[in-house]
């Protein structure tokens, strides 16, 4: 790498930093509502990217993701809630957490070896739903879940003492508990980007990438499908946990109605649209997708009104609208998706010629 | 045993219209390989347009049987039109996009159709106008309704029908060879475009017969209705191979039996342990059964190794 690169990148990265820590002071100026919307964006990230070692590195298309961001979840909030009456710290939890997602992985991944494609995608689903409908009917006989209602008065965060509700003051600067949630999540979001980036040209990120494009030729040059494809259900789905943890504690709530499909396929619409496969591309997508519905809904209520001085339809449904109308327009415009890997690039106009 | 021949009935009618969902999206995989998300969608939208047609002729002095022919022409109308263009707007442009690219448009098409229909008919359920006398019959202690005899019989011709057309004439045997082989259909002079089209709007027309069967049936729509049915649908095609027309029939009718049976004897069989509402769960349990060991479905053809 020629030097004056090496700095230019370094200047990027220190710019991006610092653009990072400041911006949930930024968002606070706009209120605790717009750190909240970040927090859940950055969430969202932390999602796409475990999500996108399965469809993105190795090419399984997983439309129940969001089942083991559900595992990791309600492990948390059974595990530190008054519902069982534990209170177990985050270092037992979240191993705990992820290791079950991880299984939860590895389950499905198992029996759906042989499939590939849309069939893949339809058991994926099928296995979310699944899920979901347990957590749903599981308080009777034995109320395991609470069913519907849910679990409340989660645990949030903490280390030791240093809890992440609540407003404290560190160093004169007061930070409230959207604002410490960010960081924290900030900081995972830079782990699972750098572990990433590790695993994408490592031997098993190529080995995936050679599943990707041609099982069969990979598996002659004696690569071990099965096993790899199960890493990949396995890590996607540790990632899924451990951000279930998070959303559990962050919020202080779950109940089934967060573990939808709907979430699952919003997951996957990040990374599809970001592109697939291309880190920064997925993170593009994750924060976009999650940020645009919500800068939405303070949008299309007051547009309205200016333009036509009242409300003509429902903002809910317009603000819907309107994002799914973005969503077959990026798709339209940009098929490979917004931020596409520049190899992918590549095929694609090749492909096109 | 009473239990079980009144659930394999009422399977039956839930599988029939499954069955017509399930053949629109097999049609259009079986010809370009694209899973239409958003045909559960229009279902929904078949089955409110019907709700709103035949509300206003009987307001307009109709007699209910002209005011539901009405309702079903228009929803059938409707659909085809619908299917038609979101072929045009969200599918074409993308025919050589990478293969996830179309999913997303269609997931897309399908908050955008919801959200349409939630502005237009509202949040609330709506009540499903009763096209058909309300007459019972009973056969060796089973039950069973008149219109419970008319979706079977309906979905029964409609399919009939179907299977003639696709194995009877030109346009069916065009659809036949592009399913094969799209680039060879177009050289022998099969307009693709054409194909296709005509792969979406049957499929809409089926959906929205479909719809008005659900309406009929339960009596009430939502604009979230869509959703579960196109799933369920969906899983009916791939348990029975999708792209296989003769395999979302009976794809269909057997997951509809599966479910039924399932939510009858669920407590019994778990000791009262899982009840009736795990009902949703039969579906998917069943699918992932069978494809582990027919991993492209009950009649699949067995899929080359590239995806």
């Amino acid at each position: 790498m020629k030097n004056g690169r090496f700095f230019r990148s370094t200047a990027g990265v220190m710019a991006g930093a610092v653009l990072l820590l400041v911006l949930p002071f930024v968002a606070a100026m706009g209120g605790q509502a717009w750190v909240r919307i970040l927090d859940f964006a950055i969430l969202y990230v932390f999602l796409a990217l475990g999500l996108n070692i399965v469809v993105g590195f190795a090419g399984l298309l997983d439309l129940g993701y969001i089942a083991f961001y559900a595992v990791g979840a309600y492990t948390w909030a059974l595990l530190a809630s008054p519902h069982f009456g534990l209170h177990l710290p985050i270092w037992v939890i979240l191993p705990i957490g992820a290791g079950l997602a991880c299984i939860a992985g590895v389950l499905l991944g198992s029996p759906t070896l042989k499939l590939r494609g849309d069939y893949l995608a339809i058991v994926t689903l099928g296995f979310g739903e699944i899920v979901r409908i347990f957590m749903n009917n599981l308080n009777a006989p034995i109320n395991i879940t609470n069913g519907p209602q849910g679990i409340t008065l989660i645990d949030p965060v903490a280390f030791g003492s240093f809890k992440f509700s609540g407003t404290t003051e560190i160093f004169g600067l007061a930070l409230t508990g959207p604002q410490k949630y960010y960081y924290l999540l900030i900081a995972l979001c830079v782990l699972v980007v750098i572990i990433n980036l590790r695993l994408q040209h490592s031997r098993i990120g190529r080995a995936w990438q050679a599943i990707r494009e041609d099982e069969v030729a990979a598996k002659a040059v004696g690569i071990n499908t099965r096993n790899l494809k199960l890493l990949a259900f396995a890590m996607g789905a540790s990632f899924g946990g451990v951000a279930g943890g998070v959303f559990s504690a962050m919020q202080g709530f779950v109940s089934p109605e967060s573990f939808s499909l709907i979430e699952s396929i919003m997951v996957l619409a990040m990374v599809v649209l970001g592109g697939m496969g291309h880190i920064p591309g997925v993170i593009l997508g994750a924060v976009l997708l999650s940020i645009l519905p919500e800068a939405l809904r303070y949008g299309v209520g007051p547009i309205q009104t200016a333009l036509f001085g009242r409300l003509l339809v429902d903002p809910e449904s317009l603000r819907m609208l309107v994002f799914g109308l973005a969503l077959v327009l990026v798709m339209r415009f940009r098929p490979a998706g917004l931020w596409p890997s520049p190899e992918r690039r590549r095929e694609l106009e090749e492909a096109g010629q | 045993m009473d239990i079980f021949f009144q659930q394999i009935i009422n399977g039956l009618v839930q599988g029939s219209i499954y069955a017509l969902v399930a053949l629109g999206y097999t049609m259009v995989y079986g010809i370009m390989g694209l899973i239409n998300f958003a045909h559960g969608e229009v279902v929904m939208i078949g089955t409110l347009v019907a709700i709103t047609v035949v509300g206003t002729l009987v307001d307009a002095g109709m007699p209910v049987a002209l005011a539901g022919l009405g309702g079903v022409s228009a929803s059938v109308l409707v659909c085809m039109a619908l299917g038609w263009s979101l072929e045009r707007v969200a599918y074409r442009p993308l025919r050589h996009a990478p293969r996830l690219t179309p999913l997303i448009t269609a997931i897309g098409m399908s908050i955008v159709l919801q959200n349409l229909a939630m502005m237009i008919w509202g949040r609330n359920y709506l009540t499903f106008p009763s096209l058909l006398p309300r007459l019972h019959f009973e056969l060796g202690g089973t039950h069973f309704t008149f219109i419970q005899v008319v979706i079977v019989v309906v979905s029964a011709a409609t399919m009939g029908g179907l299977l003639l057309l696709v194995y009877r004439t030109r346009l069916g045997m065009a659809m036949r060879a592009t399913a094969q082989n799209p680039a060879v259909a177009s050289l022998m002079g099969v307009n693709i475009n054409r194909v296709i089209a005509a792969a979406f709007v049957i499929g809409s027309a089926l959906a929205a017969l479909a719809g008005i069967m659900v309406g009929t049936y339960y009596e009430i729509a939502h604009y979230q209705m869509g959703f579960m049915l196109g799933l369920k649908a969906f899983t009916a095609a791939v348990l029975g191979g999708i792209g296989n027309m003769a395999g979302a029939m009976l794809g269909g009718v057997l997951l509809g039996i599966i479910e039924a049976l399932g939510a009858g004897y669920i407590g019994d069989l778990t000791g009262g342990f899982l009840g009736s509402h795990y009902q949703d769960i039969f579906a998917f349990v069943v699918l992932i059964v069978v494809l582990m060991f027919k991993p492209s479905g009950l009649f699949g053809e067995k899929t080359g190794d590239r995806a």
